[in-house]
């Protein structure tokens, strides 16, 4: 594969991940993140 | 003067590593009082694998934040974090493997113990190295998305029965300066700290176990290396496969034949050791034609 088409290849999946970001944070999941992250993970520290 | 700058030059990926360490996880008063930080940048991710729960964690774990939107019952599918993982893995791949994870910089100093016998690879590694795309599928993706209690709400599988990440990070120091969590802890704990011993001991004996065989952010970042931004090139006309940068690599990979192999953690080490100044980055500037 050419160095040009990885690049398209990159740029491509950067501009779908931009997209993949704003809908995500439109649709409300950057709360489902903040508020596991702020309250201790029990699962995570070995107690379930 | 000149001598200095050199050894910092040749200890630059360690000084990333500890740097972003310590400001990823820059919230100190987290280990004076045993509670975690709550602001709001907790609703970003970090590059890397470290837990939210960690004391000092100022960011997100992208794995834990991934498990956490898929068992959500009102979502089901994670374009927030996935997103994330798109940038940063477009742009980087692995290179966040061999700069940025803190666990990784845990791993890169226990293998600096000595041992009477290091190995380049754990036996079975051909298959072994499968094994991270399994727990990702089974543990990160489908267990949580499908093994949901009686409100749909699924759990975080990987977080809770195999990272050591979390144990080290998070389940260690809270448990310690917490005596409420000290007194509940179980068979779980003991299990999951059974896990952190195993790949405190591999890491001893081979270079990054975890990432190597089990690390599911590592096989999604991986996933990137052929296409990401950051990648390397071998210039054709210099190379003449002597092996040597094979032989630099800890992690045994034939640079030469696959610069850009999913389990490159770009650490640099290959191009240091080329004899032929063969190997270049893409950030490199290009050359002036002769």
């Amino acid at each position: 594969m050419s160095e040009k088409k990885r690049n398209i290849i990159a740029f491509s999946i950067i501009v779908m991940g931009i997209l993949f970001v704003v809908y995500g944070i439109y649709r409300g999941e950057i709360d489902v993140v903040l508020r596991k992250a702020v309250n201790i993970c029990l699962e995570c520290i070995g107690i379930g | 003067m000149a001598e200095f700058f050199k050894k910092i030059k040749s200890k630059s990926r360690f000084i990333v590593q500890l740097v972003f360490t310590a400001l990823s996880n820059g919230y100190v008063q987290g280990f004076v009082d045993g509670k975690i930080f709550t602001g709001k940048t907790k609703a970003v991710c970090v590059p890397g694998l470290n837990c939210y729960s960690c004391p000092g964690a100022l960011g997100s774990c992208p794995i834990g934040s991934l498990q956490a939107t898929l068992g959500n019952r009102n979502y089901k599918f994670a374009f927030y974090v996935l997103g994330f993982l798109m940038i940063v893995g477009a742009f980087f791949g692995r290179l966040v493997c061999g700069w940025l994870c803190p666990f990784g910089l845990v791993q890169d100093l226990l293998y600096k113990i000595p041992f009477f016998k290091k190995l380049k690879k754990l036996p079975s590694d051909k298959f072994l190295k499968w094994l991270k795309f399994v727990i990702l599928a089974l543990f990160v993706i489908i267990l949580p998305l499908f093994a949901v209690d009686a409100f749909g709400q699924g759990k975080p599988w990987f977080c809770e029965y195999i990272c050591p990440s979390g144990t080290l990070g998070a389940g260690v120091p809270l448990t310690i300066l917490n005596e409420g969590l000290r007194s509940i802890i179980g068979w779980l704990y003991a299990w999951k700290m059974a896990i952190l011993v195993l790949i405190i001991f591999l890491s001893i004996l081979v270079y990054r176990p975890f990432c190597r065989y089990l690390c599911p952010l590592g096989a999604i970042y991986g996933l990137f290396n052929p296409v990401s931004l950051y990648r390397y090139k071998i210039d054709e006309k210099k190379c003449v496969s002597c092996g040597a940068c094979q032989k630099a690599c800890k992690l045994d990979i034939k640079t030469f034949a696959t610069p850009n192999s999913m389990e490159c953690i770009r650490c640099g080490d290959c191009i240091k050791a080329c004899p032929h100044n063969a190997i270049k980055k893409t950030t490199d500037k290009k050359e002036k034609a002769d």
